[in-house]
């Protein structure tokens, strides 16, 4: 399988298995340009040591089946080709990736779990996963990534006709962990998607979401919070490519900034192709930069190939807390700390209300609570 | 008893002298109207006693009981027993109403209230204030009406209870309705005879609801008239223009 060139595109270029189709990055690239390469640990240019390791294990409610399988079965890289450097040398250096399906029509009575635990920052780790969920069934799934790595993945939703998923994904790593992650979700017609970022620790983390379709009616909303603090590089690329009629998209990530070098990038892909009429699509980044010396990139980017769609927009927004905010709250007595806390606390908690498994959505909130109080 | 003192506050906004020289005693039991024309500097009065950032302290003294309150923090006035209801009330997306207000009395009294004393006292301040109950779990402000955030500052008036209110054009953009029962939370505030009440106003119609003690004429940064009531029925028929006229 060699290059699979989507030339009409200019914001989704390139996408293949083999390593090779890749240059290793400079940092001069559009895709990198806001990533510190130095910090990656040889993940980018084939020099980490695959002497890592991240200990992943799946807990699946009755009903739902989990598999390790060698890189020759057939439901590996089936929804997702690579598509840049880090992602095809994961590709091609995992030794088992983990098949979780959920069978047709299955609602199981439990969320999925699946934890990935680093084990120390001795070279580097590569993995793999794959969620299916057949035709018109249901799933939650909750991944979280605690501990310490070098840890490189790449995660394949993929979502049947009529099927419903609805990922939580925690990024609750050590502040050392470095961490390269494309979770890419393929929606099936009437399918629906509903993913949950939460980016809290690493020192370096770049998680790329993105989404297609194969046929009409798909609808995918991609939310996300993270909190960086002083340090930090916690970088969120998104890209959605509508190439199916009538499917929906919808992209909210908010992040609160703190201390000296916190750096966050987002970057909002969303293409329009010429034969996805009626696609209906926001994306929306805000952040909240709570110090000096913290920065956000922000670039959100719509390329739209045809004159039909139902919606389009998109909007970035970064700044500092509101002084008016701050004054009204310490005029009715509340201390300073405590209610810059309680605005940052709801200009994440407006997205993390959406997270809809209480046990996590007060989880993330505590997290939050635990960064705000640091 | 509380006294709030205010004594040749001299106030300037980015360089500008706003506020030059004013003097003004408010005591437990007193209410005190402020009344004068547009950009004569009654909010930078009230922004300036709450301590906002924006305004330059360049002169005088606050004291509340004793206490020179410029220099407090905001929050630190406010727990010292004074409350400002805003001109303009502002948006905070994200902070519910009540988690607001329990937060306020929680840090107003340095303990958090039981929450079923808390809830009670939640809807019945809001019932006499005809609220919604619905807006407990809105964000605070964020889409409500004039109307609305007014009222809902004096929700907080009455469940703060400080010693002495700043309220400032509380009466502004409400119809006649909404008037009366923002008055009348105000003279529940009044009522037990150990408040002061600063009521800063632009018309004597609010005076008709909530009788002043005092009347203090504002223009150009400075107190230029004193009278008890009587002193607004001769600015209802005569305007303000004989004082912006003498002093421009
Ligand atoms: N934040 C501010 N920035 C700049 N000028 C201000 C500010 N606040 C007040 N002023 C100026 O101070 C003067 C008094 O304003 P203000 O106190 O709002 O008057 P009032 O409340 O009596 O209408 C006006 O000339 C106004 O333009
Ligand atoms: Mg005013």
């Amino acid at each position: 399988m060699g290059l699979n060139e989507k030339p009409l595109s200019t914001l989704h270029e390139k996408a293949s298995y083999e390593l090779g189709d890749f240059e290793v990055p400079t940092g001069r690239e559009e895709a990198w340009r806001f990533t510190p390469l130095a910090r990656l640990k040889g993940l980018h240019n084939g020099k980490a040591a695959i002497t890592g390791q991240a200990i992943t294990t799946a807990h699946t409610p009755a009903g739902v089946t989990a598999e390790w399988v060698g890189r020759e079965d057939a439901r590996i890289g089936r929804a997702y080709v690579p598509a840049d450097r880090v992602s095809a040398q994961a590709y091609n250096a995992f030794e088992k990736a983990l098949v979780v399906t959920v069978p047709k029509e299955a609602t199981p009575d439990g969320p999925i779990r699946i934890e990935v635990r680093g084990g120390g920052l001795d070279g580097a780790t590569y993995g793999h996963i794959v969620v299916a969920v057949e035709p018109l069934a249901e799933a939650v799934v909750i991944v979280e990534h605690a501990g310490s790595a070098v840890y490189a993945d790449n995660v394949e939703f993929v979502v049947g006709d009529g099927a419903s998923l609805k990922v939580v994904s925690l990024q609750d790593w050590d502040d050392d962990a470095v961490h390269v992650s494309h979770h890419h979700a393929q929606l099936a017609k009437d399918a629906t998607f509903r993913s949950f970022v939460v980016t809290l620790g690493g020192d370096l983390v770049r998680l790329s979401p993105s989404v297609s379709y194969t046929a009409p009616g798909g609808d995918a909303d991609l939310s996300g919070v993270y909190f960086v603090d002083a340090g930090q590089h916690l970088e969120h690329r998104l890209l959605v490519d509508h190439s199916q009629p009538h499917c929906k998209s919808n992209v909210d990530y908010r992040g609160a900034l703190q201390g000296q070098d916190a750096h966050a990038v987002w970057i909002g892909d969303v293409i329009i192709r010429v034969e996805a009429e009626g696609t209906d699509t926001y994306e929306l980044n805000r952040n909240l930069i709570l110090t000096d010396g913290a920065r956000a990139d922000s670039v959100p980017n719509l390329e739209i190939l045809t004159g039909e769609v139902a919606g389009a927009g998109h909007a970035s927004a970064s700044g500092r807390l509101d002084d008016e905010h701050i004054f009204y709250l310490q005029a009715r007595g509340i201390p300073r700390d405590e209610a810059r806390r309680l605005v940052v606390r709801g200009f994440l908690g407006q997205l993390i209300e959406k997270i809809q498994v209480e046990e996590i959505r007060e989880r993330v909130l505590s997290a939050v609570e635990a960064e705000l109080a640091r | 008893m509380s006294t709030l003192e205010i004594r040749d506050l001299k106030v300037a906004v980015e360089d500008k002298e706003i506020l030059r020289g004013v003097n003004l005693t408010v005591r437990a039991g007193e209410t005190h109207a402020i009344m004068g024309p547009n950009g004569s500097g009654k909010s930078t009065l009230a922004y300036a006693v709450a301590g906002h950032p924006k305004y330059t302290i360049t002169g005088g003294q606050v004291l509340l009981d004793g206490v020179d309150l410029l220099e407090l923090s905001v929050d630190e006035r406010a727990r010292a027993g004074l409350f400002l209801a805003m001109q303009y009330p502002v948006e905070v997306p994200g902070v519910s109403v009540s988690n607001f207000l329990r937060s306020a009395v929680t840090s107003i009294r340095g303990e958090a209230p039981k929450l079923r004393e808390f809830a009670k006292d939640l809807k019945a301040g809001m019932d006499g204030l005809s609220i919604d109950p619905a807006f407990a779990q809105r964000n605070l402000n964020e889409g409500f009406s004039g109307g609305e955030k007014k009222r809902h500052e004096i929700l907080q008036l009455e469940l703060l209870k400080p010693k002495i209110a700043v309220l400032d054009e509380t009466d502004s953009g409400l119809d006649v309705d909404a008037l009366r029962v923002v008055s009348e939370g105000i003279n529940r505030f009044r009522a037990s005879g150990e408040t002061g009440v600063l009521l800063i106003t632009h018309y004597t119609r609010i005076l008709r609801y909530v009788k002043p003690d005092f009347v203090h004429v504002f223009a150009n940064g400075r107190v230029v008239e004193e009278g008890g009531p009587e002193l607004a029925d001769k600015l209802e028929s005569e305007g303000y223009e004989q004082y912006t006229k003498a002093s421009a």
